[in-house]
């Protein structure tokens, strides 16, 4: 069984600074990472490999530098790494980010079950999952907390809280889902695994190998229906805190107050 | 000029029930297409009996309501195959969808197979001078706000639930109701063999939530927060490093992995207040907190804050408060 995850690096989220002045993100204020989601998803996968046998393969579209962060999830288990990356490529938003993946993912031909994560924290659309699905135009679940079961024609899996209900699915293969962060926890790299994803292979694609699959239109800026007009940093509500510190009676009374104020509960 | 016109509010329902995040989607329509001036439609997919008619009371000019059983189940690809024809055939310029979960997992497929962009989880959308939806969405973990614009049509976003008040019922708008068919019925590649009754547990619906965190030293001391939860009329609520340590379910996760909640009160015991933490509850309308560390971050985002030990005070106001 082939199992492709879909990973994304993204800027770790407790340093990055933003210029609110140039209303922009500073990239090179903070190291990257494999976004948090995308670590259960990665996790689902080796835990079905060692189940099922299964061979498992990540992926990514980002800059060159994002290699780093593949050979991190080999590291933790994975067995093949392709990175996707172009200049022709940079812009993307999720409907061309989704399109040259569902493109780089036909050129790899083989995979019965794609795992993504529920969202990137900074993309923050939990978008790009569910457009590859419809442009490979296979089945999606997404908020998948747990799967049952798969073989090779199949994966029954149980989705949280979809319209106010959980469900039992089965979906053919191949297929697609989007785990959350229940599904499991994530476990560390081994120090033998990490010393060999230094030597391991990343395959690249690049524009030129997906010819056949999209056109150089459909991607990058070019490609992305949506366009930024502008990016504010919002002030953080302003609040009139009153903290108090031993005066317990004064503490009580003030929410006494507020309860009575919203006339509610009780 | 293009052909595309009008405002498509997409209703949710769940078990023939129509979510409120249609009515609210509906008030804030409302507005644009004043401003616009032109017609707001909504496409409910749902079954026999369901109260369709509300729809119009809530302002929706047409009512489109495709009927059939399948549409009890909430299955995305019979969904996404019977909006997308229907939006091919009515071309809307705008179309909402409510960021419901059942929404985020149906949108993209829909702007996928309409080839254009959809904006997510945005909490505001304005008319720019060419007449082009701004879309207006948090993003990078909530850090900045983005404003978008589509260049395709239809112009899509899913709006964040409890953002816009739901918009008023007006019983004397007319009633103008148009059934459909649905174009497509049979998926056989998703089957769903059984929905399972979540959790009673629904904190976001709470007006007030009591959330504790790890100042909680273990499972049993629980008790000591539903109590006060329940005493107050509300409901329980947790960081997410009580689910992680396996101490209560995750329908109770308050934050950015977990549920957003905007009650009207939101007391934090024992919580430091991450990020990630704060993005699910700083809109509630009044913050409590305790800790004690009066250095603890949700003091700077709380109206009213306590330094001390949860043991002690929670004890206290469970006594105190009636
Ligand atoms: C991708 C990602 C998603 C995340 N999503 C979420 C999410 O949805 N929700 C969420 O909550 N977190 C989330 N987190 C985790 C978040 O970063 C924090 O780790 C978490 O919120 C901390 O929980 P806490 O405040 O309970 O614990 P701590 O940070 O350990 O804080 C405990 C607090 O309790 C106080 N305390 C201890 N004992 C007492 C006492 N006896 N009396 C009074 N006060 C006491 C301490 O002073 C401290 O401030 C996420 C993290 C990542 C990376
Ligand atoms: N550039 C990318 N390369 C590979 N996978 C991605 C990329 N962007 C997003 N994804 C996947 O799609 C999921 C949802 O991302 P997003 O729509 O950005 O919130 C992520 O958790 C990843 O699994």
């Amino acid at each position: 069984m082939d199992i492709l995850v879909l990973i994304k690096e993204v800027p770790d989220m407790q340093k990055v600074k933003f210029d609110s002045e140039k209303g922009v993100v500073n990239r090179s204020s903070a190291e990257s990472e494999i976004n948090p989601f995308d670590m259960n998803a990665l996790q689902t996968a080796i835990d079905l490999k060692r189940k099922y046998n299964a061979t498992v393969t990540v992926l990514t579209m980002g800059p060159p530098s994002a290699e780093k962060s593949l050979r991190d999830a080999f590291a933790r288990g994975c067995d093949h790494l392709v990175l996707m990356t172009d200049r022709k490529f940079g812009g993307s938003d999720t409907y061309a980010t989704a399109k040259t993946l569902a493109s780089g993912i036909k050129y790899l031909e083989k995979y019965d079950l794609i795992v993504c994560g529920e969202k990137s924290v900074d993309g923050d659309t939990a978008q790009v999952g569910a457009e590859v699905a419809e442009f490979l135009n296979i089945p999606h679940s997404y908020y998948v907390e747990k799967i049952n079961n798969i073989n090779e024609l199949e994966v029954e899996v149980v989705v949280e809280s979809l319209s106010s209900s959980k469900q039992v699915r089965k979906m053919k293969l191949p297929a697609l889902i989007g785990v959350t962060k229940n599904i499991n926890i994530p476990k560390l790299p081994t120090v033998n695994r990490k010393l060999e994803s230094l030597e391991v292979d990343v395959k690249k694609i690049s524009l030129d190998d997906l010819s056949e699959y999209i056109s150089e239109i459909d991607t990058g800026f070019k490609g992305s229906p949506t366009k930024v007009s502008k990016i504010i940093i919002p002030h953080p509500l302003e609040r009139t805190s009153q903290i108090f510190k031993d005066d317990y009676i004064s503490f009580k009374e003030a929410i006494k107050k507020e309860i009575k104020k919203n006339n509610i509960g009780m | 000029m293009s052909e595309y016109k009008g405002i498509l509010v997409i209703a949710e329902q769940n078990n023939n029930v129509i979510h409120k995040v249609s009515y609210e989607l509906l008030n804030k329509a409302k507005e644009l297409a004043q401003s616009l001036n032109i017609p707001l439609n909504c496409l409910l997919l749902g079954n026999d009996g369901i109260n369709a008619k509300e729809l119009n009371y809530r302002g929706a000019d047409t009512v489109f309501f495709m009927k059939s059983e399948i549409f009890l189940v909430a299955e995305e690809y019979l969904y996404k195959q019977n909006i997308v024809n229907f939006i091919n055939e009515n071309k809307p310029e705008i179309v909402l969808i409510g960021a419901t979960n059942f929404g985020r997992s149906l949108a993209p497929r829909i702007a996928a197979a309409l080839e254009t962009g959809l904006t997510a989880d945005c909490t505001n959308l304005k008319i720019d001078e060419d007449g082009h939806l701004i879309q207006i969405r948090p993003a990078f973990s909530d850090n900045i706000l983005a404003y978008i614009k589509t260049a395709h049509y239809p112009q899509m976003a899913t709006i964040r639930y409890k953002e816009f008040s739901e918009a008023e019922r007006d019983l004397n708008r007319e009633i103008n109701i148009v059934e459909l068919q649905p174009y497509f019925c049979n998926y056989d590649k998703t089957n769903i063999i059984k929905t399972l009754n979540d959790s009673d547990v629904n904190i976001t619906e709470a007006e007030i939530v009591v959330a504790t965190g790890r100042g909680i030293k273990k499972k049993e001391d629980l008790r000591m927060i539903e109590t006060l939860a329940q005493k107050l009329g509300g409901v329980m609520g947790v960081s997410r490093a009580l689910v992680d340590a396996g101490m209560t379910s995750s329908a109770y996760q308050v934050g950015y992995s977990g549920n957003r909640v905007k009650p009207k009160i939101y007391i934090a015991c024992g919580i430091s207040g991450a990020p990630q933490h704060l993005a699910g509850m700083k809109e509630s309308e009044l913050i409590i907190a305790i800790n004690s560390d009066p250095s603890a971050p949700i003091f700077s985002i709380a109206d009213y804050g306590y330094v001390g030990d949860i043991y002690e005070i929670i004890p206290n106001l469970i006594r105190d408060l009636d």
